[in-house]
């Protein structure tokens, strides 16, 4: 079935908490096609947090199946996950998550450094990836010489530069205002658009989840039922 | 991930919290400044010795009374000195001196101060270096006729007159009995392992034995210092006095009743003390670079907690184990590395500073830093940097990316 890009079938996940189990997710399925933009919703406990690192590869299953674009990565070793975030996904964090001593280029470059890409070629994708989200003028600026509008699409520029299979974005406008926030968004869909990139959002925000092509509602581990 | 970048990140991480970074750097800057110091000095110490082991003279041995392993032995006697003199008998020998040795009082007008007082033969000029600043060394009349003539040691001189000159013909008391002034030995300086000349006065032998230090035995001497013909003939000359000696002495199976030391020996034991001596140094210093060591695994773990989530967000963009072990270990590597360059240097300033102080006070130590003791700081500072980062270097390795990007 590789025309899914994300296909996850009944999905557990059991959390050792001292003496308690934690059943997160209880047999979850999900199927996600390429250039889809989905967002995923929840209460928070609802296990939507770690649906997401298991689709993002940070995290394994308890049980099931999982295959991101075509490959079954569910049981992978630690080092062979790693290499799969490298190439297959893209994060983009609430906090954005950039190092602070860094330039934006060389955070941009940070995924492409794991990947053992030579130095002249990672200057100039991370540079192209910054002019495609508009920061073309701030590639040496520091992120605390950054907005929170302008540090988030430095986050979406170091998603991409990797040309992932899938963009994974938790609460990408959490942490923005109004204005930034519909920046942030519109770069995404426009990345989508341009490049085909299959988007997953996890979010409160009904608004934000309007944006997107197909909702995926979360309840104590499970998919909830459509209303 | 590439080696240049991961050091020039490594760098950077370092330079952004400068106070830090120093404070654990001087650490190791003064651990390996105490090793690389106190190496220098063990090994300045050791030259000194050496090479007044040396100035004694390649052909010299010396024979005393052994008094150690022997019951009841016969003590070496002026007439053992001239036996051992016979060239038929010993051809190796070029001369034999024998010498009285004890303390004594030397005072001029009311003016006192002690002395090592050396009774000596006219063949001590022969074996041993002595240099006259004026006067003359005894004659064979001198040394028959009991004569009361004494040759002054520089710093006895100067404490005696204030000068070391125009001294000839004027009197001093030794042990209270008047003695005449007949010469003036030249200043030595330098290292004073307790036989310096300057301290000595010089009388002739039988005056010495018979006014000044009697012994039990007639004839009794302490030392007979014997040069050989050439340093090729030392050991020739040390089995030709064993055969005299034993000979006059009556040993048929017995141990010899006396030994014979000669400047191999007398090197090789100064540099196994100096050697203990030098390791003692350098384990005291080593102790303060392994506290300098803890001192980096301190603050790395510090660092890694600091910077988990920086960690984790690493790892979520596909860093691997190994990328991160090495990241931290390049960063306790380079604490190591400069601090333990800053510490050769601040090393070799302190040797120079007491060398300088040694100069000073008269005593001749050049701290030498030998090229092994700057591979062994070097090396050593390394291995510490390495060992005391694998700690916290691995525990950043080993964070789960969803926790550590969890933290705040």
């Amino acid at each position: 079935m590789t025309d899914w890009i994300v296909d996850a079938k009944d999905i557990t996940k059991v959390y050792q908490m001292g003496e308690v189990q934690v059943h997160a997710l209880r047999g979850l399925s999900v199927k996600i096609a390429p250039g889809e933009i989905v967002s995923i919703m929840g209460p928070s406990g609802s296990g939507k947090s770690t649906l997401m690192n298991i689709i993002g590869c940070l995290d394994r299953p308890t049980s099931g199946e999982y295959s991101l674009n075509g490959e079954s990565v569910a049981y992978m070793n630690d080092d062979q996950l790693a290499d799969i975030r490298n190439r297959g996904v893209g994060f983009i964090f609430q906090n954005f998550n950039l190092l602070p001593r860094a330039t934006a280029l060389a955070n941009v470059e940070l995924p492409m450094r794991y990947a053992e890409l030579n130095g002249r070629n990672r200057k100039q994708v991370a540079q192209e990836a910054l002019e495609a989200v508009g920061l073309g003028d701030r590639i040496h600026h520091r992120p605390n010489e950054l907005s929170g509008g302008q540090m988030q699409r430095v986050a979406i520029a170091r998603a991409l530069v990797n040309n992932p299979a899938i963009v994974l974005a938790d609460e990408p406008t959490g942490n923005l205002d109004t204005q930034s926030g519909d920046e942030v968004m519109a770069v995404l869909r426009k990345l989508n658009q341009e490049r085909g990139t299959t988007l997953i959002i996890v979010t409160h925000d009904p608004e934000i989840a309007a944006l997107t092509n197909r909702v995926i509602s979360i309840l104590d581990g499970r998919i909830a039922e459509k209303v | 991930m590439n080696f240049g970048a991961s050091l020039i990140e490594a760098l950077e991480s370092l330079a952004s919290n400068k106070v830090r970074t120093g404070l654990t750097m001087l650490g190791i800057i003064i651990g390996v400044g105490a090793v690389i110091a106190m190496l220098a000095i063990g090994t300045g110490t050791e030259q000194a010795i050496v090479g007044e082991i040396e100035g004694i003279g390649t052909n010299l041995l010396i024979v005393a009374t052994n008094y150690d392993d022997v019951t009841n032995p016969v003590p070496i006697s002026i007439q053992d000195a001239e036996a051992i003199s016979d060239p038929i008998y010993a051809p190796s020998v070029a001369a034999a001196a024998p010498v009285v040795q004890g303390r004594t009082e030397v005072t001029y007008a009311g003016e006192g101060t002690s002395a090592t007082l050396v009774g000596v033969t006219e063949d001590y000029y022969l074996v041993q270096t002595v240099e006259l600043t004026e006067g003359e060394f005894f004659n064979s009349t001198q040394i028959s006729g009991l004569a009361s003539a004494v040759i002054l040691g520089s710093n006895i001189a100067e404490d005696l007159f204030d000068r070391t000159d125009g001294l000839i013909g004027e009197t001093v008391r030794v042990s209270g009995q008047p003695f005449r002034v007949v010469g003036i030995l030249k200043k030595e300086g330098g290292a004073d392992f307790g036989n310096s000349p300057d301290d000595q006065i010089l009388v002739p032998l039988t005056t010495a034995q018979s006014r000044l230090l009697p012994r039990n035995v007639k004839g009794e001497v302490d030392i007979i210092y014997v040069s050989a013909v050439s340093s090729e003939a030392v050991i020739s000359a040390e089995d030709e006095i064993t055969t005299i000696l034993r000979d006059r002495h009556k040993i048929k199976l017995e141990e010899n009743d006396f030994y014979i030391v000669n400047q191999e020996l007398l090197l090789d034991f100064a540099s196994t003390v100096t050697g203990v001596f030098t390791i003692f140094l350098g384990g005291v210093a080593g102790i303060s670079l392994l506290v300098g060591g803890i001192g980096i695994m301190n603050i790395m773990l510090v660092s890694v907690t600091e910077r988990t989530k920086e960690i984790g967000l690493r790892k979520a963009v596909g860093a691997k184990k190994k990328d991160i072990l090495i990241q931290f270990l390049i960063e306790s590597s380079l604490l190591s590395a400069i601090g333990g360059i800053v510490g050769i240097i601040l090393g070799w300033l302190l040797s120079l500073g007491i060398g300088r102080i040694a100069a000073a006070n008269d005593f001749l130590l050049n701290p030498s830093i030998t090229i092994n003791a700057v591979l062994l700081a070097t090396l050593f500072s390394a291995a510490v940097g390495l060992f005391f980062g694998i700690y916290p270097a691995n525990r950043a390795a080993r964070l789960e990316p969803i926790e550590a990007l969890r933290t705040e």
